[in-house]
């Protein structure tokens, strides 16, 4: 161990100086080689769980949703671990006792260079996994469309219809049947089902809200849909996953679940804001290449989502430049 | 004694396989050229009623003139076969002519081509008009570089031969690119199906 | 006539504001500039530069056009490497413009993609090929050696277009795929995608060649008594990649073509005015995209089969069923390219085809790996260097397979869909999967073709660092994927505490560099000792037709074309030496091609042609086209020469061993 020593600080040295014992009590034991392996990993994990430890409290939304959707989508990745975990972890242990047994220096294991092949351990390993992605692949049948972005939510309650834009390089939500708009923010009523309808004013995005559901792209001149409902009232933050730009890193917004008292609320102090959503607003300022802070706006014009999705089956430049009759 | 002749022995045998895989390579290439044009054919299928504000195909295309540019292609082809044909067979004269003859279609058919692409041009149908013309265009043109590239080939080729007549290697190229020009027909008469007679039919 | 209209029409759109950049650019533009011209001056100082262009610039030898592949690979990866380094260290930061600007960054880590995939895995193949495929087979060349000199020469085309911008102009902001409408003029006038496009088209031309060629050569030269059946394993591994190559790269040139002709001629493929459709892009990129990454880790799969085998000296258990494995996957990875976007919103049957079509590409992946760990069932193990990257890549490559499955559920996949969890997921396989199996074939097949061993110490080392730091580099971004982090961030909240795991992810990073730095440091120190280290021609009581040859080996291959009647033919002659003396040997006048300047000709006019598009030079990209046609038809009309190597020096060669 004496290089070891050369190569430590006199700090390290003297820490050092306390696990020589136990390193040389193990590697009487086990080898040299196999107790570097297992201090190295150790180690790792130390590191490992020392930072997961320091995000600990912190938001880890996919595996903790607060979403109908995301919840289910949550299920499908613990029953895809399970699944795989019965060939990974197999393989694993395989792995190291046909490695450690087999190891040259072992003489007394069997040696048959010859031995070449074997149906029956063939059809175990083609098989077991054949009947794992069976069971997989019919959940997935399953979940798939049950879990489509597309598929509206069952429920008795109302939905409340959001239009989602995304801009270069904010997030610009419209509710029309409220006359409100806002940006970089989305407050929604709980256990209400929220229908988004989202396109794009800017390059591909995607518009993503971990802790409630899946995510789907935004494409210009497109319209794709997502349909959430969130049972727990909270902030819940959201991201474009998509690239699009300079101020790509700049585009989440904030997604606010609240009481349905407190969400009419919400509506009602939109509705005082000194900020009108026109046509022309949105030309000047909310097309322009910029990122933003939260805004809250009076919607001035209820097809602007319609005007903005047409900009582009139609090649038009800006929204102001449309009528009514054009749509 | 008998060394030399397995010596010239053993040189022609690695000459003919030498051919083999030239002509196993050649047939692999025209493989992934049928990749290539499957990209732009299926290409041109999802964008092809994208017609923006500009012209569909059946507001451009002339059926009669498309006609006209495909039996000078398949004339072409005939004539090329000729050509190798005669060639492997030793009559010079034939061979070349035929494969003149092939060389001036091969021309018609792109100065026909080059005419109706100008004349689109003209109607305000251009490459920058629609995605349905980019992809269009883009189809046609490449099947059209494609020719241009053989008739290329084939006048280094057929100038190669006037001047030096008989080599195996070169009529082991004449073949290829007999090769090329048939696969080249076959690519247009998908070309006439899937994008002129659809286009047209609507 | 007025200066500025001149200087465009010789220069096209550059000027000289296109070689002013932001400090950390021009140093590192600077520092290209300087090795450069430091290599140049060595070259010229050394007088060599008539050996370089005589031996291995012109040379037709695949051995020496795979060594070439190496050296440039081996420095690409010095160069992504460094890029990864960047990000990681922006990253940690959690600021913006922490000292990497958005746009910058955005640059970088495109730029690391592009040249990580491009320019590193596929050379690395590529040599794998040059190196191995002709002496598996028995043969002393390939099919077509001046494509094989030409498809190098255009790789290396496409490197220095894709190195070109730290000096003039700037790299797309794209990432490695350049997505429209982000990569269309719209979004992106500037010189960045251009770059990038026709680096790949280039480089992509000369894949697509190598690909014909060494299927043919596959399909054509085996030596006599080689059945498809009796081929090694690698060789079989090959072979499904080339076919992969062949079927996939026509795709790319159509997308990049169409994509180049939107920027340059106003087409609308995938504008978002006049019907251009975005959408076919995605689609096409992938039906390209997902068969290449196939097409870089079969190659490893195959160096894998033959390194567990020599060192567990044991034939590889179930052959015909790994050749089968190799088949199947070739195919399957022709249906799944959907599963790259899920979340574009296909609709729900469109996403059960692909889901389930990628789940069945995990079986017969997964039969390989059970099918190596009972190569060493049974056998006796030796745990060189080789066989610890081996046992390196069952473990990640085995969690990098699971998290495959996880992304297959397009349900699942909507919430780690461009998250860091898939970025954690596609290096390690790629890791894990690819290099890994690059450096255990590179430490294997080094004795064959130098003479001398590498450094044996230093070699494991390098495997911990390299273990360990993938280890703490890509664990945390798991953790960081299910945490709601996404990818290609520049900065975030520091409030969600994503930091300390950034940080340790970068500390991952720094040991994977210790890695690098020890393998730089193993291949100086294995070339002072050389001498004290030879290798015999079987360095590693090998089992193919490669450890027949010397070590390193003549230009020749073979003094005698080997006749074969089994698999592991050369296992199989050792046997047989031992049981009858060999009989006297009875030599021939061996032929090969002649050295040729063609493939750095047509590689340095592809290069102008590349950068004249970028820039915009229309006259020279009408000169540098018309003079590569016209190079091409003259040489292609031409009946090669040859050189002969005569019985009697043959016999002196051999005598010499």
């Amino acid at each position: 161990m004496g290089k070891i020593e050369r190569l430590l600080s006199k700090g390290a040295r003297k820490s050092w100086r306390v696990f020589e014992p136990l390193w040389h009590f193990l590697s009487k034991i086990f080898g040299h080689r196999a107790v570097v392996v297992i201090f190295s990993v150790l180690i790792g994990l130390f590191v490992i769980s020392l930072t997961s430890w320091a995000a600990y409290g912190r938001a880890v939304p996919v595996l903790d949703p607060h979403g109908l959707m995301a919840f289910k989508e949550r299920d499908l990745i613990f029953l895809t671990v399970i699944l795989s975990a019965i060939v990974v972890i197999p393989v694993f242990i395989l792995l190291f006792i046909v490695a450690w047994r087999y190891r040259s220096s072992n003489t007394k294991a069997k040696y048959e260079p010859e031995y070449g092949g074997d149906i029956k351990l063939e059809l175990l390993w083609w098989g077991i996994p054949f009947l794992i992605i069976l069971i997989l692949g019919i959940v997935t049948v399953i979940a798939t469309h049950a879990l489509d972005p597309f598929k509206p939510i069952d429920s008795d309650v109302p939905p409340v219809k959001i239009q989602v834009v995304s801009l270069e390089w904010k997030w610009l939500f419209i509710y029309p049947d409220d006359s409100i708009a806002s940006v970089n923010v989305m407050n929604i009523p709980i256990n209400t089902p929220i229908d988004l309808y989202i396109t794009a004013d800017s390059p591909m995005n995607t518009f993503w809200i971990p802790a409630l559901a899946g995510q789907i792209y935004s494409m210009n001149g497109m319209t794709t849909q997502l349909h959430i409902e969130s049972s727990d009232i909270g902030t819940y933050p959201g991201y474009s996953t998509n690239i699009s730009g300079a101020g790509y890193s700049d585009m989440k917004f904030d997604v606010n679940v609240q009481s349905k008292r407190d969400y009419n609320k919400w509506l009602s102090k939109v509705h005082t804001s000194p900020l009108v959503l026109s046509d022309g607003y949105y030309d000047d300022n909310l097309s322009h290449p910029k990122t933003s802070e939260q805004m809250l706006f009076k919607l001035g014009d209820s097809l602007l989502f319609d005007k903005i999705v047409n900009k582009y089956m139609n090649n038009i430049d800006t929204v102001s430049a449309q009528n009514t009759e054009g749509i | 004694m008998s060394e030399t002749v397995m010596e010239m022995d053993i040189i022609r045998q690695e000459r003919q396989e030498v051919a083999n895989r030239k002509t196993l390579g050649f047939w692999i290439y025209l493989m992934t050229d049928v990749v290539l044009f499957s990209s732009l054919f299926a290409t041109f299928a999802v964008l092809r009623n994208a017609v923006a504000s500009g012209p569909s195909g059946q507001d451009l295309f002339s059926m009669p003139f498309v006609l006209g540019e495909t039996l000078v292609l398949l004339t072409s082809t005939f004539t090329i076969g000729m050509a190798v044909v005669l060639a492997k067979r030793g009559f010079k004269i034939a061979a070349l002519f035929n494969l003149l003859l092939t060389f001036g279609l091969g021309v018609a058919f792109l100065v026909m081509e080059l005419t109706e692409f100008t004349e689109f041009v003209h109607e305000g149908a251009s490459w920058q008009t629609s995605a349905f013309l980019s992809s269009f265009f883009a189809l046609v043109a490449t099947h059209g570089l494609h020719v241009a590239f053989g008739l290329l080939w084939m006048l280094g080729l057929g100038i190669k031969m006037i001047r030096r007549w008989g080599k195996e290697t070169d009529l082991g190229r004449l073949a290829l690119l007999g090769t090329f020009w048939h696969f080249l027909d076959i690519i247009w008469i998908f070309i006439f199906t899937f994008v002129y007679m659809i286009g047209v039919l609507g | 006539m007025d200066w500025n209209s001149i200087w465009h029409f010789i220069f096209g759109r550059l000027t000289m504001q296109a070689f002013v950049h932001d400090p950390i650019m021009a140093g590192a533009g600077i520092m290209e500039i300087v090795a450069l011209v430091v290599a140049i001056g060595l070259v010229t100082y050394l007088k060599k530069w008539r050996y370089l262009w005589k031996n291995w610039f012109t040379s037709l030898d695949p051995k020496k056009i795979g060594i070439m592949y190496f050296i440039v690979a081996a420095v690409m990866l010095l160069r992504g490497g460094i890029d990864a380094l960047m990000i990681k260290a922006q990253q940690s930061t959690a600021t913006a413009d922490a000292f990497l600007s958005p746009d910058h960054f955005q640059q970088i880590f495109s730029a690391h993609g592009t040249i990580m995939i491009f320019f590193v895995a596929m050379a690395m193949i590529f040599a794998m090929f040059n190196l191995l495929v002709p002496p598996q087979i028995g043969s002393r060349d390939v099919a077509f050696p001046l494509l094989n000199s030409i498809s190098f020469w255009l790789f290396a085309a496409g490197m220095v277009i894709v190195n070109a911008p730290l000096i003039v102009g700037e790299f797309s902001n794209a990432g490695w795929l350049a997505y429209p409408p982000l990569s269309e003029l719209q979004y992106n006038p500037g010189t960045g995608v251009d770059y990038w496009i026709w680096a790949l088209q280039i480089a992509g031309i000369g894949s697509l060649l190598s690909g014909i060629n060494f299927f043919t050569t596959i399909l054509k030269m085996r030596t006599k008594g080689m059945k498809m059946m009796k081929m090694p394993i690698f060789v079989w591994s090959v072979l499904g990649t080339t076919s992969l190559i062949m079927a996939v790269f026509p795709i790319l040139t159509v997308t990049l073509a169409l994509l180049a002709l939107d920027r340059t001629l106003g087409t609308n493929f995938f504008t978002s005015y006049n019907g251009g459709n975005p959408m076919m892009y995605v689609n096409l990129i992938w039906a390209w995209g997902h068969p290449e990454v196939y097409i870089l880790v079969l190659p490893a799969f195959g160096a894998f089969s033959e390194i567990v085998a020599t060192f567990s000296r044991k034939k590889l258990f179930g052959y015909t069923s790994m050749v089968w494995a190799l088949i199947a996957i070739t195919f399957l990875s022709f249906t799944v390219w959907l599963h790259h976007f899920f979340t574009m919103g296909a609709g729900a049957d469109v996403n059960t085809v692909f889901g389930i079509m990628t789940m069945i590409i995990a079986i017969p992946t997964g039969v390989k790996v059970f099918n190596w760990i009972f190569t060493m069932y049974r056998g006796r193990v030796r745990f060189t260097t080789p066989m610890l990257w081996f046992m390196g890549f069952v473990v990640t490559f085995a969690i990098g397979g699971s998290t495959g499955v996880m992304l297959s559920v397009p349900p699942a996949n909507f919430q780690f869909h461009n998250s860091l969890f898939l970025v954690a997921h596609f290096h390690n396989m790629i890791i894990g999967g690819v290099l890994f199996g690059v450096f255990a074939a590179i430490t294997y097949w080094w004795p064959k073709f130098t003479g001398f061993y590498l450094n044996e110490k230093i070699g494991r080392y390098a495997f911990i660092f390299w273990l360990s730091g993938f280890v703490l580099a890509f664990a945390p971004l798991y953790i960081l994927g299910f945490m709601g982090a996404v990818r290609r961030l520049d900065h975030y909240d520091p409030s969600l505490g994503w930091q300390g795991l950034f940080i340790v992810s970068g500390v991952g990073v720094l040991l994977i560099g210790i890695g690098v730095a020890l393998q730089i440091f193993q291949v100086i120190v294995s070339v002072l000792q050389r001498k004290k280290n030879p290798a015999p021609a079987d360095a590693w009581d090998g089992r193919t037709l490669e450890w027949s040859m010397s070590s390193p080996p003549k230009e020749y291959n073979f003094a005698v074309l080997p006749e074969v009647t089994t698999r592991d033919a050369f296992w199989e002659q050792k046997l047989a030496m031992k049981r009858h003396a060999p009989e006297p040997v009875k030599y021939q006048d061996i032929r090969l091609p002649k050295p040729s300047f063609i493939g750095p000709l047509i590689g340095g006019l592809s290069m102008v042609f590349g950068m004249a598009v970028v820039w915009h030079v229309i006259w020279a990209i009408l000169v540098s086209l018309v003079a590569i046609i016209v190079v091409l038809m003259v040489r292609l009309l031409r009946d090669h020469d040859e050189q002969v190597i005569s019985a009697a020096k043959v016999e002196k060669m051999e005598a010499a061993l």
